[in-house]
C-alpha cells in the first residue's frame, strides 16, 4: 500500500524497456529532464547590468532577478582590498515569493547563499585592474518553488557579463538530487525534501562554467560515489543547455543589428 | 569578418592568424572574447567595442560634473565614475576670493572640466582650458558612456551633423552627460531627442545614414 502512494506522488512507472523501469515525475517530467527555462538581460534600467533567469512557468517557477553596480568604490574605506577587486553578492528572497509570507531582511540562509554565490562567480572575474574596488550584485528570488540559489546564480552571472566586466566564460548552474535511489535533475520544491527509501533527501547544487568547469558544489545529504559521478555528469550535461540559452538572451538583447 | 555580438568565453575566430586586441585574450582555439559587446576586426586585429558598463575615467577627457561638496582649496566634484573628481583652487584661471568659493562654483551646480591627472587618491580636473566652465543655461542629457563615440562619430562627423540640423550648441562629456544649448527650448528638445535616436540604435550598421533619414523624417 505504502509502495503505491509512493509511486504516485514521487514517480511514475512508466514502462519496462529492457528490462530497466522508466520513471516519469509529479510534473511530468524525465529524470534528467530540466523545467522551462527563460532568461532575459537588461531588464533594469537604472543598473549598470541586469538580468532575469527562471525555471519553470506558471505557478511552478522559480524566477530570481540580478542587478549589478560597478566596479565603484568600496565603502566602508577599511573593507577595501588593495590586492584585488571585491565581488559582494546579497541574495535574497523577497516576502512574497513563497506561499507564507517571508520576513524580510537577511537571515542565516540568505547569509549562506550570498557568500556562496560569491564564491561560484569568482573564478571568473578577471579584474585585477579594479583593485580597492568592489562590484555589487543584488539578487532577488521574486519567486519559489526550489533551486532559487542556482536560478540566482545563473542570474547574476548574465547581469555580471551584461554590466561589460571582463569575464573568462559563463557561468550556469542547476541542482540535482535523489528521489528515493533516482537521481533526478533541477528539483521542484514539491521534490526537494520527499524520499520513502534509500538515503534521504539529497540535494546537490552544481555551477560549471561554459566550458565544463566546476567552480561551486553543495552536497545535503548522503550519496554513493558511484552515483556522484554520474550526478555530475547529468548537471554538466544540463548546464550546457542552460549556457545556449544563457548566451542566446544576451545575443537577443540587442535586436537586430542592421 | 562582420560584426557580431559576443560574450565572455566565446572564441571569436579560429586560428592563429589574427591578432588579440582590447577585450580579447588568444588561446589554442583562437581569439576569446573577455567581455560582452561587439566583435570588429581591423588589419588583422579583433577587438571588442563595449556596449554596456560604467565610466572608466581617462587622462585628457572632457567630463561634466557635478558639484558635491567645498573643501578649503577646491571643490569635490562627481564625474559618475568609481572615484570623485577633485577641482583645486589653482586650476582655476581666474581669481578666487578663498573665504566664498561658493562665489564661483556652488553646491549642486553642473561644470564642463577636463581630466588632468588620475592618482591613486581620485582624479584631478582642471578648468584651464577652452570651453570649459560653469553650466547655466541649457539642457542636459545622460546616455550610457560607453555610447559617447557613437555620438561624437568619426573625426566629430555625427555631432556637427546634429548641431547643423539643430543649430544648438553641443559639449559631449566622455563620461555620458551632454550638454545642449540653443536659442530655442524646441532645438534644445530635437537636440535630445537626436542623440537619444543615435544612443538606442548605437550597435547598428550605417549608423549615419540612419541618423540622415531620421532627420529628413522629422523635418517633415
Amino acid at each position: 500500500m505504502k509502495k503505491d502512494i509512493k509511486e504516485n506522488l514521487f514517480l511514475l512507472k512508466m514502462e519496462k524497456k529492457n528490462k530497466m523501469t522508466e520513471y516519469k515525475r509529479a510534473d511530468g517530467r524525465k529524470l534528467n529532464e530540466l523545467r522551462e527555462i527563460q532568461a532575459k538581460v537588461g531588464i533594469i534600467p537604472n543598473a549598470d547590468g541586469s538580468a532575469m533567469f527562471s525555471f519553470g512557468k506558471g505557478d511552478h517557477k522559480t524566477m530570481a532577478i540580478a542587478a549589478v553596480y560597478g566596479p565603484k568604490k568600496m565603502h566602508p574605506q577599511h573593507s577595501q582590498d588593495p590586492s584585488k577587486c571585491t565581488l559582494r553578492c546579497d541574495y535574497s528572497m523577497v516576502s512574497f515569493s513563497t506561499n507564507e509570507r517571508m520576513r524580510t531582511g537577511p537571515n542565516r540562509r540568505s547569509t549562506e547563499i550570498s557568500k556562496i554565490t560569491e564564491w561560484a562567480l569568482e573564478p571568473l572575474l578577471l579584474v585585477d585592474e579594479f583593485k580597492n574596488m568592489v562590484i555589487d550584485v543584488h539578487i532577488f528570488i521574486l519567486q519559489a518553488d526550489a533551486s532559487t540559489r542556482c536560478a540566482g546564480i545563473n542570474a547574476a552571472a548574465l547581469a555580471l557579463a551584461h554590466a561589460g566586466i571582463p569575464m573568462k566564460d559563463l557561468a550556469s548552474s542547476v541542482s540535482t538530487g535523489k528521489i528515493d535511489k533516482n537521481l533526478v535533475l533541477d528539483l521542484n520544491s514539491y521534490e526537494d525534501c520527499v524520499f520513502h527509501e534509500g538515503e534521504g533527501s539529497t540535494d546537490i547544487p552544481f555551477t560549471f562554467t561554459g566550458k565544463g568547469e566546476i567552480t561551486h558544489i553543495q552536497l545535503d545529504g548522503k550519496i554513493e560515489t558511484e552515483q556522484l559521478k554520474e550526478v555530475v555528469k547529468m548537471a554538466r550535461e544540463a548546464c550546457k543547455k542552460i549556457h545556449e540559452i544563457q548566451k542566446q538572451a544576451l545575443k537577443d538583447s540587442l535586436g537586430d543589428l542592421k | 569578418m562582420e560584426r557580431k555580438i559576443i560574450i565572455p568565453g566565446e572564441v571569436i575566430i579560429e586560428g592563429d592568424s589574427y591578432l588579440p586586441g582590447e577585450g580579447t585574450t588568444k588561446t589554442s582555439e583562437g581569439i576569446v572574447a573577455l567581455r560582452y559587446g561587439l566583435a570588429e576586426e581591423s588589419n588583422n586585429l579583433i577587438k571588442v567595442i563595449p556596449l554596456t558598463g560604467v565610466y572608466y575615467p581617462r587622462r585628457g577627457n572632457i567630463v561634466i560634473g557635478k558639484v558635491e561638496n567645498i573643501t578649503f582649496n577646491g571643490w569635490v566634484i562627481d564625474i559618475g565614475a568609481s572615484d570623485n573628481g577633485f577641482l583645486s583652487l589653482m586650476e582655476v584661471p581666474r581669481f578666487v576670493n578663498k573665504d566664498a568659493l561658493d562665489e564661483v562654483l556652488n553646491l549642486g551646480e553642473m561644470v564642463v572640466l577636463k581630466i588632468w591627472a588620475i592618482n591613486k587618491r581620485g582624479v584631478d580636473l582642471s578648468l584651464k582650458s577652452r570651453g570649459l566652465g560653469k553650466i547655466d543655461e541649457g539642457i542636459l542629457v545622460h546616455i550610457n558612456s560607453n555610447k559617447v563615440p557613437r555620438v561624437i562619430g568619426k573625426e566629430g562627423s555625427m555631432i556637427s551633423l546634429i548641431k547643423e540640423e539643430t543649430g544648438c550648441q553641443i559639449t559631449v562629456g566622455q563620461n555620458g552627460i551632454i550638454w545642449i544649448k540653443g536659442k530655442k527650448i524646441d532645438d534644445e528638445v530635437f537636440a535630445k531627442k537626436a542623440i537619444m535616436f543615435i544612443a538606442e540604435n548605437s550597435f547598428k550598421k550605417g549608423l549615419t545614414e540612419k541618423i540622415q533619414e531620421w532627420f529628413k523624417e522629422e523635418k517633415k
